[in-house]
């Protein structure tokens, strides 16, 4: 919200410097974004003057050289471009010096060899419209060298406020202007409705207003005028909308918005002789209606939006935009001044589904107070007679009318130091909350709430309002401990340690993009019709979906790195991979730890010693199966299995999947599903007795085929082993040839009561050899 | 026979004391201590001499023998100690040469960094950790927050959408019901984790990122503990002289609602003019506020009566708080996965 200082101190002059102000209103909950100067650089150079002569230039057909009185002893010559200058006028002349809106200051000039002195205003060069046809004629009678700023507001600062979306009243000039009162204490101008010209009377000749749908338009109120001339609005009026940061259009046009930024409350006007049968008609739209807004666009409509309807059909779309057919335009004689109150979340949805936001709609989504209908009915009555030398024609047409007034609500004044920690005594309260403009009772055990603040209805709201005016910002900061000690869980300590475990051996975490499409389930060749998780409405096509794998995001990241010359990027993610729901609740997401290595390291058994390092970190006990995978080497991929629970995958990175990412050397990759793994992983472990009585070693070799796996041949071995065999481990591969190999393992025995001797062992030595041969076919090596 | 004695350690203690060599050393032994020299012998003969003869020599030559022995050793373990001092001195190695075989240093992504920092200082202060589903219902990140139902935010134009019940949730604020409907009250709780938002990537903005949530309830929290709490984490972040400062706002879920600023850093760093507060000596890092009751009642059955409970919460972003604190530029770059970005932090 853009508020012009000079127009808000029409209504309250708080005396303070602008910064001052701003620090007020941002400490209070209004906070300023920015401090803009609108207009001229500085009103120093800027008079008034007269054009005591305008000559053609001798050596250009559009150039007149006039001779203006600045109020000095000898007119000052300036070259002028505009069409309309003429002797007589009275005119806003920059002289050399001055500083122009976009801060270039004026010097004096030789136009087609005439010198000028400065320059003859057109508005558009001050910042206070947009017409640069011709130069300002000014309606003013003051002597030449008068200061332009004090007949014409050529400058003025503008404060931006962000305004939460709590307050609409506030999207308006005066309902700043309250809050500044509320703020600073200054004294509040009375509202620019307080008066309504307008002659009384529920009727209008001629017009007849229907609605159909009273839970979406609460309030429908209209005005008519005759005899309306259309024109230029006048040039203060101009001004304050350039300022504002709207464009002027026509005075009826600038009315509308005029009174909608003054008051908060959208208007709209429609020609009175466009409007067919002089009936309007709202009701819900019917499905697939369509209706041209304003912009000459065609909008389809559907059940749920509100139209107004004359007696030829759709002539606007209610509270959002205005219909192409009856708009004003120079002809209009006839307005007919729409006011009215509609369901905000209703507007809000209109407004979002046709993609159409408008000044009107932004108010208007926020369920507005009715009585603001009348408010702006009045400010808009006065200019339109003023402005336009309108006539009123009968009174307003009233339909739903005012609603209750505001219910009072019980409030504990306490309750603000019990919630703030520092309680505000009664009377302060009491004046905080009347300078809002809300009624405490004497007691304070009721306060009614004004009625622009529809957001005010509870004790809280009130309590809000007391902690806010009275500053926050005063507030002391306590520190106590809460009522337990803090901690991460014994998962999240499980989930730091396993990320940690991987950045000691020398991995870069990445975060890839949540986002994903198709193509990434193609790329990891997986089948079609893998479940995934759709966007609606997605930023692009390409993050349609939510990655169901990480993978992807890890190879981007080391094809990006690759690319830019790092030879072999090891990284990893820790991070969310997201799956539909099977019973039609919420999306799941799994936390997995993907890692990839990249070259002389990118092979299975690599990839799959970090696994081991992760899951032994976190002492999860698991075992190891070969598995074929759509993205990984066929023969060169483990799935990694606690009990029968797939809990992690290792292998190297199928070719093409690689491909698919450019990346042209060996990649290798591992998952640890750590949602799973941090939750196996023991919270404490208790001691166990290995000192007291040593361990017996002894080394067993044995011969096997080559494909039975490792992890077989260590199981039987352990099965074999009993209660006594503490830990068995492959220490030494021997490929024989002719499909045989030698697996050398390391065997420790141990016994929690006694020393182990060979004759303790031999015999389950021999158990395990026999197991060897009867499960495995294996032969000791000799 | 003392005088003899006398005579042998004498000569004895010169070729020892003259040995150059083991070999050298190793002869003077022999002869002097060895199975056929003359010492030894003599303490053999001991039993042959006069009884009050004995008891003289034998403690002499007893003494001898020690003695010589010892010199031996000493003599031994010098000879040695000069040796390995000379090997060593000749096995030399170029220590500035690089470590071998080279050690791969591995980081955090900041932004992980950054987050169990956060973590870190809210334990420190008797908070717990916990984390919630991405991927929510309205209910939860709207509703149940007290969001009108026209909440601008509520747009397809600002919020993704899975279906008309489902979001990608816009704020980790949706745990604060889902973590009070599991845990009766008192609660002290911080909720880490990934946010979405319908905005074009640019400088600041990103359709995802991190957010801290934290909140504390219980029969007595107040707003003064909120401003306590930040304060101490503000510093904890940005340096022990930071500031903060609080200013009202509005949320749907909480009220009274209020900004936090923090002291600029930078300016007391001496940047001017500064880049990071754009001279107002101020930077806004997060929204609160005290629980609004109207949340409350949406687990009243779980033990939140708002007559009875009263606490507050907070959301901040993570890659604000990492962006300021080193000075990012571009929150692209933490999506870009660049190490040479990368490596730069933790």
């Amino acid at each position: 919200m853009r508020v012009p200082l000079t127009w808000l101190e029409q209504y309250v002059d708080p005396g303070l410097p602008l910064r001052e102000l701003g620090d007020r209103l941002t400490m209070t909950g209004t906070k300023v974004e920015a401090l803009h100067h609108h207009g001229v650089g500085s009103t120093d150079g800027f008079v008034v003057g007269r054009v005591l002569s305008a000559e053609q230039h001798p050596d250009a057909d559009r150039l007149s050289v006039c001779m203006v009185d600045i109020g000095e002893a000898e007119p000052s010559q300036i070259v002028c471009g505009a069409p309309n200058v003429a002797a007589g006028q009275v005119v806003a002349v920059a002289r050399p010096g001055a500083v122009m809106p976009d801060g270039t200051k004026l010097g004096k000039a030789k136009l087609r060899g005439v010198e000028s002195a400065g320059m003859i205003l057109a508005e558009d060069e001050v910042g206070i419209g947009t017409g640069h046809a011709g130069i300002m004629e000014l309606d003013v009678q003051v002597p030449s060298g008068t200061p332009l700023d004090s007949v014409l507001p050529i400058a003025t600062e503008v404060l931006e406020l962000e305004i939460t979306p709590n307050r609409p009243d506030c999207l308006s000039v005066y309902g700043i202007a309250r809050e500044v009162h509320a703020a600073t204490g200054a004294a509040l101008a009375t509202p620019p409705w307080a008066d309504d010209p307008h002659p009384a009377g529920d009727g209008i000749d001629g017009v007849s207003i229907t609605v159909d749908c009273p839970d979406l338009c609460p309030r429908f109120t209209a005005r008519a005028y005759e005899n309306v001339t259309m024109g230029p609005s006048p040039l203060w009026l101009k001004a304050r909308l350039m300022a504002a940061g709207q464009r002027p259009i026509s005075n009826v046009v600038d009315i509308t918005n005029y009174v909608m930024l003054l008051t908060g409350q959208p208007l709209h006007a429609f020609d009175l002789d466009r409007v067919a049968g002089g009936s309007l008609v709202i009701r819900r739209a019917k499905d697939g209606e369509p209706v041209t807004t304003l912009d000459d666009q065609v909008r389809t409509l559907d059940a749920d939006m509100v139209v107004i309807d004359d007696a030829d059909g759709p002539t606007s779309i209610a509270g959002v935009m205005g219909g192409a057919r009856s708009e004003v335009g120079d002809d209009t004689t006839r307005v007919l001044m729409e006011v009215a109150t509609w369901d905000g979340p209703n507007i809000n949805r209109t407004s979002w589904r046709l993609g159409l936001r408008s000044e009107a709609s932004a108010r208007n989504e926020k369920s507005l107070s009715p009585r603001m209908a009348m408010d702006a009915q009045a400010v808009a009555s006065a200019l339109m007679v003023e402005l336009c030398g309108a006539t009123p024609v009968g009174g307003t047409i009233d339909v739903g009318g005012p609603g209750p007034d505001p219910e009072p609500i019980a409030y504990r004044p306490a309750r603000v130091g019990e919630l703030v920690g520092v309680p505000v005594a009664d009377e302060r309260q009491a004046e905080l909350l009347r300078a809002v403009g809300c009624e405490p009772s004497t007691t304070l055990d009721a306060v009614t709430p004004p009625y622009w603040r529809r957001d005010v209805y509870r004790e809280a709201d009130l309590v809000e309002e007391v902690a806010r005016l009275d500053g926050v910002d005063r507030l002391p900061a306590t520190l106590h401990a809460p009522f337990r000690a803090g901690g991460l869980s014994p998962a999240q300590r499980a989930r730091r340690r396993a990320e940690d475990v991987l950045v000691g051996r020398g991995f870069y975490e990445i975060m890839g993009w949540s986002f994903a499409d198709d193509t990434l389930l193609e790329q990891l060749r997986v089948p079609a019709g893998y479940p995934v998780v759709r966007i609606e409405n997605p930023m692009s096509e390409r993050e349609g979906i939510m990655r169901p794998a990480i993978l992807g995001s890890v190879l981007q990241a080391v094809a990006y790195n690759l690319a830019r010359g790092v030879a072999e990027p090891r990284l990893f993610e820790s991070g969310h991979a997201y799956e539909p729901s099977q019973d039609g609740g919420l999306p799941s997401q799994q936390h997995q730890l993907i890692g990839v290595l990249v070259g002389r390291d990118a092979t299975v058994l690599g990839a799959k010693a970090h696994v081991e390092a992760v899951l032994g970190a976190l002492r999860v006990p698991v075992r190891y199966e070969q598995t074929d995978r759509p993205m990984l080497h066929p023969g060169k991929g483990g799935a990694v299995l606690h009990e029968d629970e797939e809990i992690g995958l290792f292998g190297e990175v199928h070719p093409l999947v690689a491909r698919a990412w450019d990346i042209e050397v060996p990649v290798a990759a591992f998952k640890v599903v750590l949602d799973r793994a941090s939750e196996l992983a023991p919270e404490t472990t208790l001691y166990r007795d290995v000192t007291s009585f040593p361990a017996l070693r002894l080394d067993l070799a044995v011969v096997v085929a080559d494909d039975v796996p490792a992890a077989q041949v260590v199981e039987v071995v352990e099965t074999a082993g009993g209660a006594l065999l503490e830990r068995a481990e492959i220490f030494d591969v021997y490929e024989l040839g002719e499909g045989r190999r030698s697996l050398a393992l390391h065997l420790a025995f141990r016994a929690a009561d006694r020393t182990l001797t060979d004759e303790d062992v031999a015999p389950v030595r021999d158990a395990i050899v026999a197991a060897l041969a009867e499960q495995v076919s294996g032969e000791l090596r000799a | 026979m003392l005088e003899r004695i006398d005579e042998l350690r004498a000569e004895a203690e010169a070729q020892i004391a003259a040995a150059q060599t083991g070999a050298e050393l190793e002869e003077a032994r022999v002869r002097h201590l060895g199975r056929k020299a003359e010492l030894p012998n003599l303490l053999r003969g001991v039993a042959e001499l006069a009884p009050e003869e004995r008891g003289k020599v034998g403690k002499a030559a007893n003494e001898a023998r020690t003695a010589l022995e010892a010199l031996v050793e000493e003599r031994l373990a010098a000879m040695e100690s000069a040796e390995l001092d000379a090997r060593l001195a000749g096995d030399r190695v170029d220590v500035t040469l690089p470590g071998t075989p080279a050690q791969p240093v591995g980081r955090l992504h900041l932004l992980t960094q950054t987050r169990r920092e956060i973590e870190d200082v809210f334990i420190g202060l008797g908070f717990v950790v916990a984390e919630g589903p991405e991927v929510d219902s309205v209910y939860y990140n709207f509703d149940a927050l007290n969001h009108d139902p026209a909440h601008p935010a509520r747009a397809r134009t600002d919020t993704f959408y899975v279906d008309d019940d489902t979001v990608l949730r816009t704020h980790t604020s949706p745990m604060q019901v889902r973590y009070m409907e599991a845990h009766p009250p008192p609660i002290a709780v911080i909720i880490p984790g990934r946010v979405y938002r319908r905005d074009q990537v640019d400088a600041t903005h990103s359709p995802h990122f991190h957010q801290v949530e934290g909140m504390w309830v219980d029969e007595d929290v107040t707003l003064t503990d909120l401003k306590g709490t930040l304060l101490a984490f503000a510093r904890a972040i940005f340096g022990e002289d930071r500031e903060v400062r609080v200013r009202p706002h509005f949320f749907p879920f909480t009220e009274p609602s209020v900004e936090v600023d923090v002291s600029c850093f930078k300016c007391a760093r001496g940047g001017s003019p500064c880049s990071v507060c754009k001279a107002e000596g101020w930077i806004e890092i997060l929204g609160a506020g005290m629980v609004d009751p109207n949340v409350f009642e949406y687990v009243r059955e779980h033990g939140y009566d708002p007559d009875r409970v009263q606490g507050w919460a907070f959301g901040m972003g993570i890659e604000r708080v990492a962006m300021l604190k080193h000075e990012i530029p571009d929150l692209r770059l933490f999506y870009e996965n660049d190490l040479r970005f990368l490596e730069q932090f933790g």
